[in-house]
């Protein structure tokens, strides 16, 4: 018997590795992100700098249609501030980002890291006065701006491919962020009439020209400028992006099962007590 | 078990209640004192789980169902609102989503421990038959609910289904359409789904609460499958039953509790986060993982049956996998209630158990995939070597004798002297014979482990030989292989012979072992089920 199972083993993995042969897309590459361990939360200077990076790069043909503008101020977003007292001059000033201890939650409208973000962007709207099509600086309250009116818009902007929206895109994709840091960094520097060469798309060419070059996007924190830096920093913000509440998620995770732990303790020996003495 | 009640009203107002109203009586003789076999063992406690699955499923949903869209434009974004802005949504999701899957995986379990047990037999019948209704009901609840966050594999996963249903000779094109509000999966599918997928939970909660009646006119089966014969048989529900119901379902929230926090979408399919497109047909369509063993037995048919075209065997068999279990009462002719004391049945129930897991990893798989075969793809190259060549333009006249004419062309060329000879059609009539007179017949045998390899390793062997060759004549061969849907169609026979060969067969030919003669008093030497 067990030789039969061994045997049966043996042709399941020469299946598996015919099958991993045939395959045209590499195996997404490992990245170590902050969000993979089951406690720990994201990186959100990495969360900041990648928001930078879709900002400046991505958004100019991929929309993010189901974020607002005030998903970045709200507790678990990247700059969700807080009014902090400083230990050394003992005044009241805001930071970004939950304080070790204390740190009272600045509303989104009073954000003003937000509220800079969402001024920046020009929105189409009507005139509530005259009714007419119209345009006005955004609000924490408008959706991502979206950089095509449809999707027909963007498949003649963009030779005849379409530009996935990229609110989920960690989600929608088997390999989540790995596969979209690994699809970032990939490319081969083949190019094929309007298809790069890709190691790790299906198909091995993508429609989509390499988007991130060394040194495009200038980071003030010093972090370095470069390819992997900044797909490691915008793969982090689209993870964000998907799983907004992961790390409140995680915390309340903790706290369930350790009460569900205790409980089945207690009911275990309670169990005990009913069945001591009862021949079964 | 419904025998003489021992509720006593203690206070004034449930002395009143129960001469109008004895539900606190019922509640009473149903979950207090209702006696229970003393040897039920842990895998008797998931009825109380499914219980529980249900119950969550209804809250979560009803919440869900106050934010969810039902619109084809905004339904996606809908589900989309709820994870992001609704307070807790997110969690409330999860668990709706995650519940679907503990509640089937519960269900698995209890179905599997009433076949290993002989549930079903007699007085039971009615009870198994009221719990394959509830399964069958779940199966399409669930189905009506994957459907709703319109993600590519809903609306993929709904055209799929509601297809199978339009094999069916005569009515299935009429079924399809009125199940679909119209000829494809649109707005009338996604509002009705959503209106049946509200409704039937409530079905499923009326034909429990027939099951719970059913089970407490029969009582439980336990173990041993001998019937409650005295007092010393039983405990009361409460608290013995309660209690061991409790833990195991405590342990049971923790692995949910595991999903919901840690692993939300890992018993989903990425696709699903993508917004329908009717458009654009997804690489692989499956559904949800409790389905996998039904889609493996659907797609096992890649062949017709006589008059019956293998869509419409395939479908026909999906249903007779779930129809059997149905009629399951009477086609088990032991007279031995549980396999404990089945010891050949038990193999088989064993060997059943692996086939329903196989079905379900086939289920996930391309059904082309190969998983054996017996040797390398080949293939052999044939040229002359420097031999003369000719070539000679010819037609035939019509269609249908182009392949006579261009053997007769080829024979004449043999009898002239041509040590080979190649036909290449320009189209339906024409084509232009070469032919090689002389020379040194050469061939060269190449091999690769899968057919495009072997395409590349013939290429490459051409280029080798280059102009060496005039032309070639190129012989393939492929292996025998074993693929996933050969494993299917023999885990798919195998599921059916269980059922319709193995277990009328087994209760005449079988030699139980000593069955015990009460609960309380086992044969002695016999081991206590290691729960």
């Amino acid at each position: 018997m067990l030789r039969a199972l061994t045997v049966a083993a043996a042709v399941f993995v020469a299946a598996a590795g015919v099958a991993f042969a045939a395959g045209e897309a590499e195996h997404p590459h490992d990245h170590p992100f902050s969000f993979d361990s089951p406690i720990r939360g994201y990186d959100m200077a990495a969360v900041q700098r990648g928001f930078q990076v879709y900002n400046q790069v991505c958004s100019t043909c991929h929309s993010m249609a189901h974020l607002s503008y005030r998903h970045l101020g709200e507790e678990g977003g990247p700059f969700a501030a807080y009014m902090a007292r400083n230990h050394e001059t003992g005044e009241e000033e805001m930071v970004v980002g939950k304080p070790a201890h204390g740190g009272r939650f600045v509303t989104v409208t009073e954000n003003p890291y937000v509220r800079a973000i969402a001024s920046a962007v020009t929105i189409s709207d009507i005139d509530p006065a005259s009714g007419q099509p119209m345009d006005r600086p955004g609000r924490v309250s408008d959706h991502f701006r979206s950089p095509f009116p449809n999707e027909i818009a963007a498949r003649a902007a963009n030779g005849g491919a379409y530009p996935p929206d990229l609110s989920v895109i960690t989600s929608a994709r088997h390999g989540g962020a790995d596969y979209i840091y690994s699809l970032l960094v990939g490319y081969t520097g083949e190019v094929d009439g309007a298809l790069y060469g890709n190691r790790y798309f299906a198909g091995g060419k993508i429609a989509m020209p390499p988007p991130l070059a060394e040194g495009a996007v200038a980071y003030a924190d010093g972090s370095p400028t470069t390819v992997e830096q900044y797909a490691a920093d915008v793969t982090t913000f689209l993870q964000w992006a998907a799983d907004p509440h992961m790390e409140a998620r995680k915390r309340m995770g903790i706290i369930v099962i350790s009460f569900l732990l205790v409980l089945a303790g207690l009911l275990y020996l309670a169990y005990k007590q009913v069945w001591r003495g009862e021949s079964h | 078990m419904s025998g003489h009640s021992t509720y006593e009203p203690k206070s004034g107002f449930t002395r009143w209640l129960d001469k109008r109203l004895p539900i606190i009586r019922m509640a009473h003789d149903s979950f207090v004192a209702y006696p229970t076999p003393r040897n039920l063992n842990y895998w008797y406690t998931f009825g109380a789980m499914l219980a529980l699955c249900l119950v969550v499923q209804i809250v979560t949903g009803v919440v869900l169902a106050m934010h969810y869209v039902p619109h084809i434009n905004m339904a996606f974004a809908s589900v989309q609102r709820i994870d992001r802005d609704v307070p807790y949504g997110w969690l409330i999701q999860n668990i709706h989503s995650v519940g679907a899957s503990m509640f089937f995986l519960a269900v698995y379990i209890h179905m599997f421990k009433g076949l290993y047990y002989g549930s079903y037999k007699a007085p039971r019948e009615v009870l198994w038959i009221l719990g394959c209704v509830i399964y069958f009901l779940m199966i399409a609840t669930a189905f009506l609910g994957y459907s709703l966050p319109w993600g590519q594999m809903s609306f993929w996963a709904a055209t799929v289904i509601t297809n199978l249903i339009g094999a069916l000779p005569m009515i299935g094109e009429s079924i399809k359409n009125w199940l679909m509000g119209g000829f494809s999966v649109d707005q009338p599918t996604l509002n009705r789904f959503f209106s049946l997928h509200y409704l039937l939970p409530f079905v499923i909660a009326g034909v429990v609460a027939l099951h719970v009646w059913a089970l407490h006119e029969t009582g439980q089966n336990n173990p041993t499958g001998v019937e409650v014969k005295s007092k010393a048989d039983t405990v009361p529900f409460t608290p013995h039953a309660t209690i061991k119901d409790l833990f195991a379902t405590a342990l049971f929230l923790i692995l949910f509790a595991v999903f919901v926090f840690y692993m939300p979408d890992a018993l989903g399919h990425a696709d699903n986060y993508i917004p329908a497109n009717p458009l654009q047909t997804p690489p692989e369509i499956v559904p949800e993982w409790y389905l996998l063993p039904f889609y493996a037995i659907l797609r096992a048919f890649d062949f017709n049956i006589g008059p019956i075209d293998s869509k419409l065997a395939g479908v026909l068999a999906m249903f007779a996998s779930i129809g059997v279990l149905f009629v399951l009462p009477w086609l088990d002719t032991s007279r031995v209630r549980s396999m404990r004391y089945r010891p050949a049945a038990r193999q088989f129930f064993l060997i059943f158990v692996v086939v329903c897991l196989v079905l379900g990893w086939c289920g996930g798989q391309n059904p082309g995939r190969v998983l054996a075969q017996s040797g390398d793809f080949t293939a052999t190259l044939r040229w002359v070597e420097g031999g003369a060549v000719s070539a000679r333009a010819f037609s035939a006249p019509s269609e249908e004798q182009f392949d006579e004419t261009a053997a007769g062309m080829r024979e004449t060329a043999t009898t002239e002297g041509a040590a080979m000879t190649m036909v290449s059609r320009s189209n339906a009539t024409d084509a232009r014979m070469m032919s090689v007179v002389g020379g040194t017949p050469q061939t060269q045998t190449v091999s690769a482990r899968t057919i495009e390899a072997l395409e590349e390793a013939v290429q490459e062997a051409k280029a080798e030989i280059g102009a060496r060759a005039p032309f070639f004549v190129t012989e393939r061969a492929s292996p025998m292989a074993f693929t996933v849907t050969r494993l299917s169609q023999v885990a798919t026979f195998y599921y059916f012979l269980f059922f319709l060969v193995l277990l009328p067969l087994l209760g005449l030919r079988e030699t139980p072992g000593r069955v015990p003669d009460t609960i309380a008093k086992p044969i002695g030497g016999q081991t206590q089920e290691a729960a």
